[in-house]
């Protein structure tokens, strides 16, 4: 396992109201990531528990698109990923703030 | 004088020293290999039938027995490279020379063979390129193909999968040629003659029925969330944009993402009888929902499927099938269908580089091309228009005109990463060193830049009709390259200002949510949903049968 945290400031907090929410699953090739609002403005705290060693570059580009994409500010995320492909893990964060923005 | 009959008196000759070893047109399976013996002379152009399904196994079995002392440098022509005894042939000394379109499972071994030494390569090969040199400069001299019936007379069934078999067939017989054919049975009459008998000149009825490899079935449990999401993108960027109603698919997951999306996501978007109602198709297992639901008014099939055969059977209105009541396939006349009657093909690919070039070989891997190209291109003859031809060559003019022609939308699927993360976008295809490594005059690709209009990845899609110059291209393809090299090494000023203008389109800009996104919206997502679907009538091949 490898483990680290990648902070980042959000041009604008993300909106609704949901607290929490966990998309995905620990599978093969998957990820799983709890979603948490932390009362912070455009404050973003991303913590990855990867199997696969050696990706943290490219964690570090998918995530800073996702916070350009999707501006995630006031949130704290926590990966557990299971060798999951860039494009899964943008799909699955994407996923994670649709279901904080647009759900009760 | 000149003999104008030489063919016709070589022919004789071989059918003479035969004769003892044939019953009329019978041959007892024992004696297939000193039949070969007598009529393949060394150096004939041969067609072994290996169609990328069907296989003449058994007389395939029967030639690597030959002795490669008296036959030698043959010269095999034939569409699908698929046994191993295809490739023994070769190891043994008894071929030489190959020309060929496809090679599937052994494309690991033909490339070690060709490394080798072992194998003179003429080319690769569409099919319609190849069988389009049966009748030119590639006709064969002996054919040897595989039927699922005969009669003594010579009549032969070849039923769902009769492929290649006639085209093989026209070929050699009114050439001077011989053919002969394995069956699975010889029978008293034939369900319907797919290949007169006056054109086969030897039967023998096989130990084993042939051969026939289950190629399109895609089982819906192992479609993923990347492929649902590129499959959405597809229908509601492309599909609906451009509204193609007729249309080839490619054996993807990413396009059976697309059939089984039909009647769930695309009847959301209003599209049921607006796209994808005529087809040139394999039977693909995956489509059974879509047509269930009203999609599909018509589907021409270059090969059958194993376990279609019933279903198909029961749905006349939709498939070509004969008064037998069982389907009919062509691969000649069905390549001929996508490549001048669809308005579409959507398929995968392995690589992508930066002009758009996209190819299915790999330093150990050449796996031919089979329709793709062909599929996969502009009929610079088409002469008929249609909605989306039109639009599609008007965005590619920048503008309509009396003289400015359509072009067939051309769509590469392709998630970014492959099997083990190997990147699926390149600045330089692999196919380039194969070619320089083996001497090749051309390398092999499978689809040119100039006829890829359109490239769907996990990150969105790229619109290269919208392209003006190279550069563009070059940035649109990086744009939805995803976190490959390639795709990090984006100029990122350029690629929004290519979005801005709608070359390159995000899920976001398209509208999709990505919580939609989940294998709950496909219509089926085991293969024994498909049997549902089906009313019991699709019969799945024991290895896609988990339950």
């Amino acid at each position: 396992m490898e483990t680290f945290t990648i902070r980042a400031q959000a041009p604008r907090p993300l909106p609704g109201t949901r607290a929490q929410a966990i998309v995905g699953v620990v599978a093969s090739g998957n990820l799983e990531i709890l979603l948490e609002r932390t009362g912070e403005t455009d404050a973003v705290e991303i913590t990855v528990e990867t199997a696969s060693h050696g990706y943290r570059t490219v964690w570090e580009a998918v995530i800073a698109d996702f916070v350009a994409r999707s501006s995630p500010g006031g949130i704290r995320l926590s990966i557990h990923d299971n060798g999951a492909r860039p494009d899964t893990v943008m799909l699955r964060l994407m996923q994670g703030t649709n279901v904080l923005e647009k759900q009760p | 004088m000149r003999d104008w009959t030489k063919q016709r008196t070589e022919r004789a000759r071989r059918l003479e020293q035969a004769a003892p070893f044939a019953t009329g047109k019978v041959v007892k399976a024992d004696d297939v290999t000193a039949l070969l013996q007598r009529v393949i002379r060394s150096g004939d152009r041969l067609c072994l039938e290996g169609d990328n399904q069907k296989q003449a196994d058994f007389l395939a079995r029967c030639l690597t027995r030959v002795d490669p002392a008296t036959i030698h440098d043959l010269h095999i022509v034939q569409s699908g490279l698929v046994l191993p005894e295809h490739l023994d042939l070769f190891r043994l000394g008894i071929a030489r020379k190959l020309d060929f379109s496809y090679s599937g499972p052994q494309s690991g071994a033909i490339a070690r063979a060709l490394d080798k030494g072992n194998i003179e390569l003429g080319a690769i090969h569409t099919y319609i390129e190849l069988f389009a040199r049966y009748y030119v400069d590639l006709t064969p001299n002996v054919s040897l193909i595989a039927a699922v019936c005969a009669d003594r007379e010579g009549n032969l069934y070849t039923g769902p999968n009769t492929e290649d078999t006639p085209t093989i067939v026209e070929a050699t017989a009114y050439k001077s040629g011989i053919v002969i054919a394995q069956a699975n049975r010889i029978v008293d009459k034939v369900p319907r003659v797919d290949i007169p008998g006056d054109q086969v000149d030897f039967i023998v009825e096989a130990p084993e029925p042939f051969y026939v490899e289950p190629l399109f079935t895609r089982d819906p449990a192992a479609v993923t969330e990347s492929q649902i999401l590129m499959a959405m993108m597809a229908l509601k960027g492309i599909y609906a944009e451009y509204q193609p109603k007729r249309l080839n698919h490619g054996i993807g997951f990413a396009t059976a993402a697309i059939e089984l999306l039909l009647p769930t996501y695309g009847e959301q978007l209003g599209m049921r009888g607006k796209v994808a109602t005529h087809w040139a198709l394999n039977p693909h297992p995956t489509l059974i929902p879509a047509i269930e639901s009203g999609w599909v008014e018509q589907i021409h099939c270059f090969g059958s499927e194993v376990g279609m055969d019933g279903y198909m059977s029961a749905r006349p209105d939709i498939y070509f099938i004969g008064k037998d009541g069982t389907l009919r396939s062509n691969r000649l006349l069905c390549q001929n269908a996508g490549l001048y009657a669809c308005d579409m093909f959507i398929g995968a690919t392995l690589q992508i580089d930066l002009a758009g070039n996209s190819s299915t070989v790999t330093p150990d891997r050449i796996a031919g091309f089979g329709g793709a190209p062909n599929m996969g291109s502009d009929a610079h003859g088409r002469r008929h228009v249609s909605e989306a031809w039109l639009k599609a060559g008007h965005e590619a003019a920048g503008g309509a005109g009396p003289l400015v022609r359509g072009r067939k939308l051309v769509v590469q699927m392709v998630e970014t990463f492959g099997e083990g993360m190997k990147p699926a976008f390149v600045e330089e295809l692999d196919s380039i060193a194969l070619a320089r490594k083996l001497g090749m005059p051309l390398s092999p690709v499978m689809i040119f830049g100039d006829d890829v209009t359109h490239i769907v990845t996990e990150e969105g899609i790229a619109n290269l009709l919208l392209c003006r110059d190279a550069d563009e291209v070059e940035q649109a393809i990086r744009g939805v390259a995803g976190y490959t090299p390639v795709g990090l090494a984006r100029d990122r000023k350029k690629v929004e200002e290519l979005r801005g203008r709608g070359v390159i389109r995000r899920p976001e800009d398209l509208g999709i949510d990505p919580l939609q996104a989940n294998r709950n919206l496909l219509a089926a997502r085991s293969i024994r949903d498909l049997v549902t679907w089906s009313d019991g009538l699709y019969a799945p091949p024991s290895k896609f049968r988990n339950w």
